[in-house]
């Protein structure tokens, strides 16, 4: 009860926040729009796609996931700002729930990120692309467990390094293999035996690989089920890592 | 109000491979009653704000106990954090928010209700005379104004005992001035105030009772005014022409109540006594009883930087 309440608290804040400032919302989603605009058009040919909207059920779900990881991994540098004026400190001698200081915060950026994909989402539409609404929000289910647990290890590494010096080059180390083990781009199924083999290791592959199959109305596709639990067990552990590192006593 | 005793912490810190561990604090034994200013006062590096922060729950002490408010530190930070106020050296609002916002929203975090942190954030707003710029973002404040929402934001849930880390640090003089007197306010509010100096003149205007820190230790504890006493009485400087000085300095070298006498090249004396008041008069009497032409006479109180300087073999000005 009471963590509902601190973490609403700090959700609303920080909502608030953004919201005065929304021009965020559409910087964030500027990058992945250019994609859709000027990188797509090449698919359908490239991936030898039947119909526009083929190749774009093959990258719009992809586009999305890498949307929620990145968005989610680069949020820590907004705490490290947090951390400079005081304000986590102020929070930390009052008796908040310290994982409500995280799931607050997260939560906004959950929402931030679901603003954006529905921005991408009703763009494609423009170019053809058909999903089923119920397949559509279990893939935004999907996306919201990967940008909840991203942005949780991003708070929590941004706590630990405290700098946006040290930040930006690990989040950026993390975020390059994961992007390109994950078949965002183009799907694994192109990819040399060697490669698949990594890239099943990797969490977010199977995370996209489900996310394909919902927008293609394949709801019963193992991958989904498979996608979505790894993802559940990756957010879980993200934010209780996280959070305490908000409980832990910084210097 | 705030008992502590033994209360130690040590960081780890690397310098290329070696690791060293530097005793931030080491012991620290205080006192504070209710209802005092309480100083802590000591050089950059003393181990104030280490000290400071353990009581404030923000890291935990490798040893020693402490009762604040009642609560124990080390078992029961989360009572501790409900009845204590802390007043961050660095600041602790946001560029983008608003006065209001940040008080109601700090009320809210110490369990109050919506209506009633909105009456308490008004309140405060006029209280530290910034209802004016209560819906501005803190961005637009100045410095003085700042640290006057700072201070609020800290005691907004009505705390027995409010931390203030160096609350008038980089102020400018009026400010400063503005800010004891809001810090007096607290005090006759009723709250105990804790704060943090490295200035001697304002330990010495403002504490009722301060400790003095240096390398992580207590080295002296007590009301401003008994601590100067205590280590070197007061020094009576009086002017003469440079022919009667020879003569006054035999005339008093051998009183009983003269600790000590240095001659000054340009004439005159400075009498080291223990209490200026009283040997004035004697001193008065000797010299007009020995005829001799006495052009002024001036008392010297001990400064803080002397008490420190006999403590610690440093003045705080240099450390």
């Amino acid at each position: 009860m009471k963590l509902a309440r601190d973490t609403w608290l700090i959700f609303q804040r920080q909502l608030h926040l953004l919201l005065r400032n929304p021009v965020w919302v559409f910087v964030g989603v500027f990058q992945p729009v250019m994609y859709l605009l000027l990188f797509a058009p090449l698919l359908k040919p490239a991936l030898n796609a039947p119909t526009q909207a083929e190749a774009y059920k093959i990258f719009v779900p992809g586009l999305l996931v890498l949307l929620a990881i990145f968005g989610g991994l680069f949020q820590g540098f907004g705490l490290i700002a947090e951390l400079r004026a005081g304000v986590i400190e102020r929070s930390r001698v009052t008796p908040v729930s310290r994982l409500a200081l995280l799931l607050g915060r997260s939560l906004r950026d959950v929402v931030s990120l679901l603003a954006q994909a529905v921005i991408i989402t009703l763009l494609a539409l423009l170019f053809d692309l058909r999903v089923f609404i119920g397949d559509l929000l279990l893939a935004y289910l999907m996306l919201a467990l990967i940008a909840l647990m991203t942005s949780a290890v991003s708070y929590g590494v941004a706590l630990k390094v405290k700098s946006e010096d040290a930040l930006a080059p690990l989040m950026n180390t993390v975020a390059q293999p994961v992007l390109l083990l994950s078949g965002i781009l183009l799907p694994l199924a192109f990819a040399p035996g060697w490669l698949q083999g990594v890239a099943k290791w990797n969490p977010f592959s199977w995370a996209v690989d489900g996310t394909r199959a919902l927008f293609n109305g394949d709801i019963s596709n193992d991958r989904v089920w498979q996608g979505l639990t790894i993802i559940t067990v990756l957010a879980a552990a993200g934010v209780y890592w996280a959070a305490r590192q908000f409980a832990r006593s910084v210097r | 109000m705030i008992e502590t005793r033994g209360l130690r912490k040590s960081f780890r810190s690397r310098a290329g491979r070696e690791t060293k561990t530097v005793e931030a604090v080491r012991g620290v034994d205080l006192d504070v009653t209710a209802g005092e200013i309480f100083g802590f006062l000591g050089p950059n590096g003393a181990g104030k704000t280490t000290t400071l922060r353990m009581l404030a729950t923000l890291i935990e002490p490798d040893g020693g106990q402490a009762t604040i408010a009642g609560a124990d530190l080390l078992k029961d930070p989360g009572e501790v954090r409900r009845r204590i106020g802390y007043v961050a050296q660095g600041g602790s609002t946001w560029d983008e928010s608003t006065a209001r916002e940040e008080l109601v929203l700090q009320a809210r975090l110490y369990g109050i209700g919506k209506a009633e942190a909105q009456r308490r954030a008004a309140r405060a707003l006029a209280a530290f005379q910034l209802t004016e710029f209560a819906d501005r973002k803190c961005k637009t404040y100045s410095g003085g104004q700042r640290r006057r929402v700072e201070i609020a934001l800290g005691i907004i849930h009505e705390p027995k005992i409010v931390f203030l880390d160096e609350p008038t640090t980089g102020l400018d003089p009026q400010s400063r001035a503005h800010m004891w007197d809001e810090i007096r306010r607290l005090r006759t509010d009723g709250m105990t105030v804790f704060i943090t100096t490295h200035y001697l003149d304002e330990a010495d205007a403002l504490c009722d009772r301060i400790a003095i820190m240096d390398h992580g230790e207590v080295v002296a504890e007590g009301t401003p005014t008994d601590l100067k006493r205590e280590i070197s009485g007061d020094v009576v400087q009086v002017g003469l022409d440079l022919a009667a000085t020879g003569e006054a300095e035999k005339l008093l070298d051998g009183e009983e109540y003269v600790n000590r006498l240095e001659v000054l090249e340009e004439g005159g004396l400075r009498l080291f006594v223990d209490e200026g008041a009283t040997a004035i008069p004697r001193i008065l009497r000797r010299i007009d009883g020995a005829g001799l032409d006495l052009k002024s006479i001036e008392l010297h109180r001990p400064s803080l930087d002397d008490v420190f300087l006999t403590k610690t073999g440093r003045s705080l000005r240099e450390s």
